[in-house]
């Protein structure tokens, strides 16, 4: 049967019906849609798959590791750089092997449409030493998962599946198998206390292990060499072998990589026949150092690093087409009427009431820095807030507020969302804490994890009571309503906290409209 | 044959739903489809397209060339235009000819409307439209209305049997308002 999925959509139900127990994760664009899909699907809820939001990408990975220790498979999935919150626990899931199949699904996001960074989680997977797999299509990510959790417990070892925004939101028809049962292996009996003897002993294990993973590679369905007698020969990997394929149908001479370790024979092999090489990659230029290893220095290779392929940003069928010396053009002039539209928070929305306050506050303290974090509150950076002076990575507005406090800035402010707060804030306020930190922390709670759609949010109706249980004073715990109306008694609350030389929390609270608003329409029907 | 369309607009604007309708009747016509979103931090105010190809033999990238769209499908003016690179010697544009403006600086109305007319563009106040034929929140419909006889790969038919698949489960009378804007938007752009 055909159904017409999203990528993400294609990996959900991939994993469903080969026969997945739990699907844990952290919402983030563009991997959100593979856990709500699960979420919603008539046959997890049947079979009760555990599919509930997980507090960060790190419990995420340990409870899967641990579902796949007692015999069963299990899915993580993250945006690319929840990869760096779970490093810990993944590559040491590559030193204790897993049991149940295990796939760790990384959507990375090339152009940062939704990001901060362009980092490749390719090179994890290699960091790692397991293998990693990377689907050119839609179909290639439903059939990847049933395959991956097969090689999975073949190999004993975690397996990486890396997708980038064009596939994960893109949809098209799949052909869709009919679902396995539920995989049920007994728990695993193997030595998995990673103290130093036994992990010496598990770490060359899984170097004896690398040969197989070259092998798997060599065989999988998913790499293929394709020949035409023309002179360039092409790398195209995952979503790649689209646009050459669009731009020179079958006249290509290349090798197709969706699955790593790289099949080295068939590069070599194309190498021979011809007299240079074009890798064309999605992200950083993994692939491109690699087979300059591989080929020795004096074979001509070219890529992002040369300059043949923008050494920034997502592959299209444009910078492809024109790597491949068959330009596509424009027709039309650029519109002279015309100006950027950047997206922005909300008419309504209770952050624009938080960002109204402080702004006003901290106009009386002009050496004061306001300290940002990730979520739909990033937006209060731009017109006509310009509010933030940073914005790095999950939790650092409240640790940086920290560091800059302890290096006698004042006032230092960190705003910080609900779901952001518990995902990595709550460490850095214990540290802010025990070192008393003349810090004033803004929990800016719409009771959701607003960026991402609207999913739960780990800590509702627990904030007071984390600050308090960390050590932060109940008189500086202060809970406000932003709205308007409001404005005298918030902008008299940041004041008096600002002016406490110590750790306080404020938390305006108030419901996002987004999801007022689908809450109100559910209650209609 | 093929169809590479463009669907554009300001996030919010419900450009998603035209897709699903489009996706909805090419998959029932058997053709091959890609459809390429924007999801996340743009959908907040910000610009916001859909790839969609749309063919009869397989379809390989997700995203349309540089002079490779038929049409743009806009439910902006200004957003319309943003998008120009991407179409074709003989494509057309159909959009709302009313701004959405959300931006300090954004360009003069005027001026803008000139612009578009020197274009292979039609236009039409969907939102007015809309609400003549009692249905306010139809104005995408009545866009999808006015393109439908110029997206050939598909029928008229085609896409009214889609919007009834879409909106079935939300019952007979929303079906019957978005039935009724499409079809005012089928006339107005005829």
């Amino acid at each position: 049967m055909k159904k017409l999925l999203l990528g993400d959509e294609a990996i959900a139900l991939g994993a469903i019906n080969a026969g997945l127990s739990g699907v844990y994760a952290y919402p983030g664009t563009p991997s959100t849609e593979i856990t709500e899909y699960i979420q919603n699907h008539p046959l997890a809820k049947e079979r009760g798959i555990h599919s509930r939001w997980c507090t960060n990408e790190k419990t995420a990975m340990e409870a899967a590791l641990g579902m796949s220790y007692a015999g069963k498979r299990a899915l993580v999935c993250m945006k690319h750089v929840g990869m760096n919150v779970c490093a810990d626990a993944f590559i040491n899931s590559a030193i204790t092997g897993v049991k149940g199949g295990l796939i760790v699904l990384a959507a990375d996001d090339p152009s940062m449409h939704s990001s901060q960074n362009e980092q490749d989680s390719r090179f994890y997977a290699k960091f790692a030493l397991v293998p990693c797999l990377e689907p050119s299509n839609q179909q290639e990510a439903y059939d990847m998962m049933a395959y991956g959790f097969d090689l999975s417990e073949k190999l004993g070892e975690p397996i990486v599946l890396r997708v980038v925004t064009r596939l994960a939101h893109s949809r098209a028809a799949v052909e869709v198998t009919e679902p396995m049962a539920e995989k049920h292996l007994s728990p695993s009996t193997d030595q998995w206390v990673l103290l130093p003897g036994i992990a010496r002993k598990k770490y060359v294990k899984l170097i004896e292990k690398q040969d197989a993973m070259k092998q798997a590679s060599a065989e999988s369905p998913f790499n293929k060499t394709e020949m035409s007698p023309v002179k360039l020969g092409i790398l195209a990997c995952g979503i790649a072998y689209n646009y050459v394929k669009e731009s020179l149908g079958t006249d290509a001479n290349l090798v197709k990589i969706s699955q790593y370790p790289l099949p080295e024979d068939k590069i070599k092999a194309l190498a021979e026949k011809c007299d240079e090489l074009l890798v064309i990659e999605d992200g950083q230029p993994v692939v491109e150092e690699l087979v300059k290893g591989i080929l020795g220095a004096g074979y001509p290779v070219k890529g992002r690093l040369t300059g043949d392929l923008p050494r920034t940003g997502e592959l299209t069928p444009d910078n492809v087409a024109k790597a491949l010396g068959k330009a596509n053009g424009a027709v039309f002039v650029p519109a002279k009427n015309m100006a950027a539209r950047p997206p922005q928070l909300c008419q309504g929305c209770g952050h624009r009431d938080v960002y109204t306050a402080l702004n006003q506050v901290l106009a009386d303290y002009p050496d004061h820095r306001v300290f940002g974090d990730i979520g739909c509150y990033t937006l209060g950076a731009l017109p006509p807030f310009q509010a933030l002076s940073s914005c790095v990575d999950m939790g650092a507005s409240i640790t940086m507020a920290k560091g800059a406090a302890d290096a006698g800035l004042f006032p230092a402010v960190a705003i910080i969302g609900d779901s952001t707060f518990t995902h990595s804030g709550m460490t850095g306020l214990l540290d802010a804490v025990n070192d008393k930190s003349n810090i004033t922390v803004v929990i800016s709670d719409n009771l959701t994890t607003g960026m991402t759609g609207g999913q739960d949010s780990a800590g509702t109706n627990k904030y007071e009571a984390i600050c308090l249980g960390l050590g932060v004073e109940l008189e500086h715990v202060r809970v406000v309503v932003p709205l308007p109306k409001n404005m005298p008694e918030i902008t008299r609350v940041i004041k008096e906290e600002i002016e406490y030389k110590g750790v306080s929390v404020i938390i305006p609270r108030r419901e996002c409209i987004q999801t007022f608003a689908r809450h109100a329409r559910a209650k209609k029907q | 044959m093929k169809k590479d369309i463009i669907l554009c607009g300001v996030g919010g604007q419900g450009i998603l739903s035209i897709a699903t309708i489009i996706g909805e009747a090419a998959t029932k016509a058997g053709l091959y489809l890609k459809q390429a979103e924007v999801h996340g931090m743009s959908q907040r105010g910000g610009d916001v397209q859909s790839n969609l190809r749309l063919s009869t033999e397989p379809i390989w990238s997700d995203l349309i060339a540089e002079g490779g769209a038929d049409l743009i499908i806009s439910m902006e003016p200004m957003e319309a235009m943003r998008y120009l690179a991407y179409l074709n010697k003989e494509g057309r544009i159909v959009t709302s000819s009313k701004p959405f403006v959300n931006i300090p600086n954004y360009p003069d109305e005027e001026a803008l409307q000139s612009e578009l007319d020197t274009l292979p563009s039609i236009k039409l106040d969907i939102e007015t439209v809309a609400k003549d034929c009692g249905n306010p929140r139809g104005a995408n419909m009545v866009l999808l209305g006015m393109a439908a006889p110029i997206i050939g790969i598909l029928s008229v038919e085609n896409l009214r049997e889609a919007i009834a698949t879409v909106f079935a489960r939300k019952g007979e009378q929303v079906v019957e308002a978005n039935l009724k804007a499409f079809d005012a938007g089928v006339k107005a752009g005829t």
